[in-house]
C-alpha cells in the first residue's frame, strides 16, 4: 500500500484529476487507501513515453509509438492532445484526454449541479469533431472531410469516387446547406449510433 | 375467405397424402417406405430394385403385343414418395401460414408438429403401424446439413465474430455443463428410488444428457426477427445454438464411446482421452470448415465463366466439407458452420450480384423445405407406439432439469462474461436467452440413433426426448412473444444506412486503436485492428478477385449501396406518377420534352421514332435513313440552344430516353439461353463509363470550383491522363479497355476548348457519336454531330448502327431520384447518370420491367 500512495502522491495535483476525470480508483471515498489503479498505470506509461523525462509529451513521443505511425488518422488523434499553440502535454492533460474514452457508468449516481462528465455522449462527440475541424472554426469543410477520407480509404478508390463519397456525406449530414457539417449538424447525424459503445474502452472503465 | 382458403387446401393436402398413403400400402411389404425408404437400407433398396426389375417396366420379356402405355409405379416408387412427402409437409407449411392470427400466436415450428400430429393420425387409421419415419441418417445427411449451412452462411459475420468469446462460452461451457449436470441430476434422482427399475448406469443418464443439450432455437429465432430485439440478444442466441449442436454432437460421440467401453473398463486415462477427443473433433471439424472456406473462396475467383451454375458450387463444396468431416471423423456440423461464415464474405465480393442473390434464395428454399419437413416429422412420430415407455418419474424430472439447469447455465455463464463485457448483458436478455432454450429435431435425432443393444431403455429416451421437444417447441414457443413483449427487452435500434455513421464509425475505431496503442495495452481493438491487416494484406490477396478487393472499402459499400437506392427510387417515384414527366417539374424549365427527346435521340433511335410518329415531336418525320447517312442532321443547332437552356432537363432526358432506347431493342434479344442470364455485364464495360463519368465530374468540379477552365490544361495532355489515373497509380495494367483510345478523347471533347474540332471529323467515320458528353459543353461545334450516342454503342456502331451492343442492352441508366443526392448542383452539369450505372452491378430486371410498361404508355 505505502508504494502506490507514495506513487500517487508524486502525480501532482491527483485529487483534483481524478475528480474531473472520474477515472475510477476503484473506491472513491477513501481513494488513497486504495490502489488508484487506472491513474498509476497511465501515470506508468506517461513517464514510459516521456523519454527524456521532462514531465511533459511532445509531439515526436507520441509519435514514438510504432503503431500509432500505423494509424491512418494517428497524426490528427496526436493532435488532438495538444490545444491549440501548445507544444507540450502535461500528465493532467494526458489523463484528461484519455478520460473520454471511459465508458458511461450507470449505476454512478447523478448529482443534479454536477458539471457534465468528459466522458458524456456530446464530450466524446466533440472529440471526434476535432479531428475533422483542423482549422477549429467549428465547421467541417468539404476539404477537411476529404483529407480524413483520404487518410483512411487510402490507394483503394480513386480521387473521383473519393470526392463523391465526400460530397455525398456533407449532403446527408448538412440541414442547413452550407456545404459544411456543424458540431450540431454531426451530431444529429450520429444520432443514431451507440456512442457509447464505440468510443469506450473497456479498460479504462 | 381466408377459412375458406384453408379449407380448400387442406381438402387438398389430404388427397395428396391419401394419395402417398395409399401407394404406400401397395408396397406394404417393404417396411420402409417413403423418406426413410430411399437411403439407409441400400439392402433392402436392392432387394426391392431387383424385384421391380423382374415383376414389371421393360425387364418383361412376356409381352404379346405392343404397348402403348404401362403401368410402372415400381421404376419411381421410391423417388415418387420420396417426392410426395416433401410435397405433403411443404403444403402443411403451406396451411400454418394461411391464417395470421393462428402464426402471430403459435409460432410456426409448434404449428407444423401439430400438423404433423394430425398426418400421424391419418397414417394410424390407414395402417395402424408407423410406416413412415425420419431416420437419423436422412435427418444427418440430407436435411440437418443445408440448415446449417443457411443459418451460417446468413450469419451477420461481424456481430458473430466480435461476439465470438460470449458465443464459445455458452455452446462450449454451457453444453458441457448443461449434459453433465442434467444427466448427473438424473442419475441421482433415479439412485434416490424417484423413477423406478430402469435398466440404466450413470454412463446412460450422461448420454442422454449430451443428447438433450442440444438447443435449436427455430421458434425464438423467428420470435426475435419479429420483435427486432437487440442484436447482441439475437447474436447470442443464434450463434450458440448454431455451434451449440456440434458441440453437442461431438458430446455425444464421447460419451457413445464411453458407454461402448463399458463401465469397469473406464478410468482416468480414458477420460482424458476423452477430452482430447472433444477438443480434436471440435477444432478440427472447425479447422476443417476454414479450409473449404478458403478452397471455395478461391474457387469463385475463377467462376465468372460459369455464371449460372457458380452459386452451385457452395452448395455442393459446403456439403462436401460436411461429408469430409463426417469421414474424419470431425464434428461435421461445426465444419460446415465455419465454411458458411468465414467464405459467405469472400464470395460475395467475387461473384456475380445475380450469383449471389441465387445462392441466398437457394439456400433458404433449401433450409427452410428440410426444416419444415422435420418438424412435421417431428409430429409425425407421435404415433410410434414402441417408443412410448411411459415414465412419469423420468419424463417430469427431465422436463424440470432442462429448464432448471439451462437458466442456471446462462445466468452464470453471463455473470462470468459480464466482468469482462463493455457493455454487460443485462437480466431481461439473461433470463429470454435462458427460456430460449427450445430442444428440437437434433436432440430427436441423436436418440433416434442410440443403440439398442447398448442401450436398453432407448424407447424411453427416445419417447422423453419428443416430449420434451413437443413441450419446448410448442409451449415455450407460444409463450416466448408474450415474455419478450412484457420484459421489454431491449429493441435493435433501427440504424439507417448512412455515410456518416459508417464513415465515423471507422474514424472511432482509429481513435480507439490509437488510444490503446497510446495507453500501451492491447485491448479488442487491437486484435480487430491486427486482423483487418492481416486479412487486407493477405487474406483478400488470396481470396478475392482484384476487381473485388478495390470495391471492398465498406465506405466505398454504403455509398455505391446509397446510390442504388437512390436510383431506385428514381425510377419507382417515375412510375407511380405514371411518367417521368416529374423530372421536368424539378426545375423551372420549360423545355418540350417530347421534343428535345425527339431531337436528341433522332439519330440513334429509328425505333422510339416509329412507335413515337404519331406524336407531334416538331420535326416531322425526319427519315430515319436519312439522319443516319447524314452526319449534321439539320436540327442539331436547335438542340443545342434547347441545351443551353437546362442541363438538368438534357440530363433527364437522356435517361429517359436510355430506357427507351433499350426497351425498343428488347424483342429483339433471344430471352433464353440455357448456359447465361439474359444478359452478362461486361465488366471493362463498367469501369470504362465509370472512368469517363468520374473523370468528366472531377472536370466540372474544378471549373465550378476555381472558377477558371482547367479543361483547357486537360485536353494538352490528353495522353498523361489517360495512362494515369489521378491518384498517381497507373491504370490497371489487366484490364484491357476496348475504349482505351476515346478514353482521353472523351476528356479532350469535354473541354471547351477549339481542341476538340480536331477530334470529331474522326469520330464521324466510325460511328454516329460517341460519348454521353452533353453538347451543351461544346457550343462552337455547330457543324459537328451531337455526341449523344452512349459510348458503348459505338463498338457495334459499324454493322449494328443504331442498336446498343448486346451487353449493354442489359444496362440500364440509373438516376438518383433527386440529383442533388447524387452529387451536388455544381457537379451534376453533366450527365452523372453512368456514374451510377457504373456503380451498379446489380439485378435490372425490376427497373427494366418498369421502364417497358413505361414505354408502352408513352
Amino acid at each position: 500500500m505505502g508504494s502506490t500512495n507514495s506513487t500517487l502522491l508524486k502525480i501532482p495535483n491527483v485529487e483534483v484529476l481524478m475528480q474531473e476525470t472520474g477515472l475510477k480508483l476503484v473506491a472513491e471515498e477513501n481513494c488513497l487507501n486504495v490502489s488508484p489503479a487506472h491513474i498509476i498505470r497511465l501515470h506508468d506509461r506517461f513517464k514510459a513515453l516521456d523519454k527524456e523525462g521532462r514531465g511533459h509529451l511532445c509531439p515526436h513521443d507520441f509519435g514514438a509509438i510504432k503503431e500509432l505511425a500505423m494509424n491512418p488518422i494517428g497524426d490528427r488523434i496526436i493532435g488532438a492532445f495538444f490545444s491549440p499553440g501548445k507544444e507540450t502535454v502535461d500528465f493532467h492533460t494526458f489523463v484528461k484526454i484519455l478520460a473520454h474514452f471511459r465508458p458511461v457508468d450507470k449505476d454512478r449516481p447523478k448529482e443534479p449541479n454536477s458539471p457534465e462528465p468528459i466522458n458524456s455522449r456530446s464530450n466524446k462527440l466533440k472529440f471526434a469533431f476535432q479531428l475533422y475541424d483542423q482549422d477549429k472554426d467549428g465547421k467541417i469543410s468539404r476539404d477537411e472531410l476529404l483529407q480524413v477520407l483520404r487518410a483512411m480509404l487510402g490507394m483503394q478508390v480513386t480521387d473521383e469516387q473519393l470526392e463523391s463519397i465526400a460530397d455525398r456525406t456533407i449532403q446527408e449530414a448538412d440541414l442547413d446547406r452550407d456545404d459544411t457539417i456543424s458540431f450540431e449538424e454531426f451530431r444529429k447525424s450520429l444520432e443514431k449510433i451507440n456512442i457509447d459503445h464505440k468510443m469506450s474502452i473497456r479498460f479504462l472503465r | 375467405m381466408a377459412f375458406l382458403q384453408q379449407f380448400a387446401l387442406l381438402l387438398a393436402l389430404l388427397i395428396i397424402f391419401s394419395t402417398s398413403c395409399k401407394t404406400a400400402m401397395l408396397e406394404v411389404d417393404s417396411a420402409e417406405v417413403g423418406l426413410n425408404y430411399s437411403l439407409k437400407s441400400s439392402a433392402t433398396e436392392n432387394i426391392s430394385t431387383s424385384t421391380n426389375d423382374s415383376t414389371g417396366g421393360h425387364g418383361s420379356s412376356t409381352i404379346t403385343t405392343l404397348p402403348i402405355v404401362i403401368w410402372k409405379w415400381h421404376h419411381v416408387e421410391t423417388p415418387y414418395l420420396v417426392a410426395l412427402w416433401i410435397l405433403t409437409c411443404w403444403l402443411c407449411k403451406l396451411v400454418a401460414e394461411l391464417n395470421h392470427n393462428i402464426t402471430s400466436v403459435i409460432p410456426e415450428s409448434g404449428l407444423l408438429i401439430m400438423m404433423g400430429f394430425i398426418l400421424g393420425g391419418i397414417v394410424w387409421g390407414a395402417d395402424k403401424a408407423q410406416t413412415f419415419k425420419l431416420i437419423p441418417v436422412n435427418f444427418f445427411y440430407y436435411l440437418l446439413p443445408q440448415i446449417v449451412l443457411d443459418a451460417s452462411y446468413c450469419m451477420p459475420n461481424k456481430l458473430f465474430f466480435s461476439n465470438l468469446g460470449a458465443i464459445l462460452v455458452h455452446a462450449v461451457i454451457g453444453t458441457c455443463w448443461n449434459a453433465g449436470t442434467v444427466g448427473i441430476a438424473l442419475w441421482g434422482c433415479y439412485e434416490g428410488g424417484a423413477m423406478g427399475n430402469l435398466n440404466i448406469g450413470l454412463l446412460q443418464f450422461l448420454l442422454f444428457g449430451a443428447l438433450m443439450s442440444a438447443v435449436d432455437p427455430v421458434a425464438v429465432i423467428a420470435v426475435f426477427e419479429e420483435v427486432h430485439v437487440n442484436e447482441v440478444l439475437y447474436i447470442l442466441v443464434f450463434g450458440e445454438s448454431l455451434l451449440n449442436d456440434g458441440v453437442t454432437v461431438v458430446l455425444y460421440n464421447v460419451f457413445d464411446a464411453f458407454v461402448s467401453l463399458g463401465g469397469p473398463k473406464i478410468n482416468a486415462a480414458e477420460i482424458i482421452k476423452g477430452i482430447i477427443s472433444f477438443f480434436v473433433v471440435s477444432f478440427g471439424g472447425s479447422f476443417l470448415g476454414v479450409v473449404f472456406a478458403v478452397l471455395i473462396s478461391m474457387l469463385t475467383r475463377v467462376t465468372k465463366n460459369v455464371q449460372v451454375i457458380e452459386a452451385g458450387f457452395i452448395i455442393v463444396l459446403g456439403y462436401l466439407s460436411y461429408l469430409t468431416a463426417e469421414m474424419l471423423s470431425l464434428s461435421a456440423i461445426l465444419s460446415i458452420t465455419f465454411c458458411g461464415v468465414c467464405c459467405q464474405k469472400y464470395i460475395t465480393a467475387n461473384m456475380d450480384e445475380k450469383s449471389v442473390t441465387t445462392l441466398r434464395y437457394v439456400l433458404k428454399v433449401m433450409a427452410n423445405g428440410s426444416e419444415t419437413m422435420i418438424f412435421v416429422f417431428l409430429g409425425l412420430s407421435a404415433i410410434d407406439q414402441n417408443i412410448w415407455v411411459w415414465n412419469t418419474g423420468f419424463i417430469l424430472l427431465t422436463i424440470l432439469f432442462i429448464v432448471i439447469f439451462r437458466f442456471m447455465g446462462v445466468f452464470f455463464l453471463n455473470w462470468l462474461l459480464n466482468q469482462s463485457r463493455l457493455i454487460p448483458i443485462d437480466l431481461t436478455d439473461q433470463f429470454v436467452m435462458g427460456y430460449g432454450g427450445l430442444r428440437g429435431a437434433v436432440a430427436y435425432g441423436l436418440a433416434a440413433s442410440l443403440d439398442e443393444k447398448k442401450i436398453p431403455e432407448k424407447n424411453l429416451m427416445l419417447g422423453t426426448t419428443l416430449i420434451v421437444v413437443y413441450f419446448t417447441v410448442i409451449l415455450q414457443g407460444i409463450t416466448m412473444k408474450p415474455l419478450v413483449q412484457w420484459l421489454k427487452v431491449k429493441k435493435a435500434t433501427q440504424s439507417d444506412l448512412t455515410l456518416n455513421g459508417k464513415m465515423n464509425n471507422r474514424v472511432f475505431e482509429h481513435v480507439l486503436t490509437a488510444m490503446e496503442d497510446i495507453c500501451g495495452r492491447m485491448g479488442d481493438n487491437w486484435w480487430t485492428r491486427h486482423w483487418n491487416y492481416f486479412e487486407d494484406k493477405y487474406v483478400c490477396w488470396l481470396l478475392m478477385t482484384s476487381d473485388a478487393r478495390k470495391h471492398k472499402d465498406p465506405i466505398f459499400g454504403v455509398f455505391h449501396k446509397l446510390n442504388l437506392e437512390d436510383a431506385k427510387k428514381y425510377v419507382n417515384e417515375g412510375e407511380s406518377k405514371g411518367s417521368l414527366a416529374f423530372i421536368r417539374n424539378y426545375d423551372n424549365a420549360s423545355v418540350d420534352f417530347k421534343k428535345q427527346l425527339a431531337l436528341e435521340y433522332a439519330d440513334i433511335m429509328p425505333d422510339i421514332m416509329n412507335d413515337m410518329s404519331e406524336y407531334d415531336f416538331g420535326i416531322d418525320n425526319v427519315p430515319v435513313t436519312s439522319v443516319m447517312k447524314n452526319p449534321l442532321p439539320s436540327v442539331s443547332l436547335n438542340v443545342h440552344e434547347l441545351d443551353r437552356k437546362s442541363m438538368l432537363n438534357d440530363l433527364s432526358a437522356h435517361h429517359l430516353l436510355d430506357q427507351h432506347l433499350y426497351k425498343s431493342r428488347r424483342d429483339n434479344r433471344p430471352t433464353y439461353s440455357r448456359s447465361h442470364y439474359n444478359t452478362s455485364e461486361n465488366p471493362d464495360e463498367m469501369q470504362e463509363i465509370f472512368q469517363r463519368t468520374m473523370r468528366s465530374r472531377l472536370e466540372s468540379f474544378k471549373s465550378a470550383k476555381m472558377g477558371v477552365n482547367p479543361a483547357k490544361k486537360l485536353s494538352k495532355h490528353p495522353k498523361k491522363d489517360s495512362t494515369h489515373k489521378p491518384n498517381g497509380k497507373p491504370a490497371d495494367p489487366h484490364r484491357t479497355h476496348p475504349y482505351g483510345d476515346e478514353d482521353f478523347e472523351f476528356s479532350a471533347d469535354s473541354a471547351s476548348s477549339s481542341e476538340i474540332a480536331g477530334h470529331f471529323p474522326r469520330r464521324n467515320t466510325n460511328a454516329p457519336g460517341a460519348g454521353v458528353d452533353n453538347p451543351a459543353f461544346i457550343p462552337e461545334m455547330d457543324m459537328s454531330p451531337p455526341m449523344r450516342n452512349p459510348p458503348w454503342q459505338t463498338e457495334t456502331a459499324n454493322n449494328m448502327a443504331v442498336a446498343p451492343s448486346q451487353t449493354a442492352q442489359g444496362r440500364l441508366p440509373w438516376t438518383p431520384t433527386n440529383l442533388r443526392h447524387l452529387a451536388p448542383l455544381r457537379m451534376s452539369t453533366r450527365s452523372t447518370d453512368s456514374f451510377a450505372m457504373a456503380d451498379a452491378s446489380v439485378d435490372d430486371e425490376a427497373p427494366e420491367e418498369k421502364s417497358g410498361s413505361h414505354h408502352t404508355r408513352l
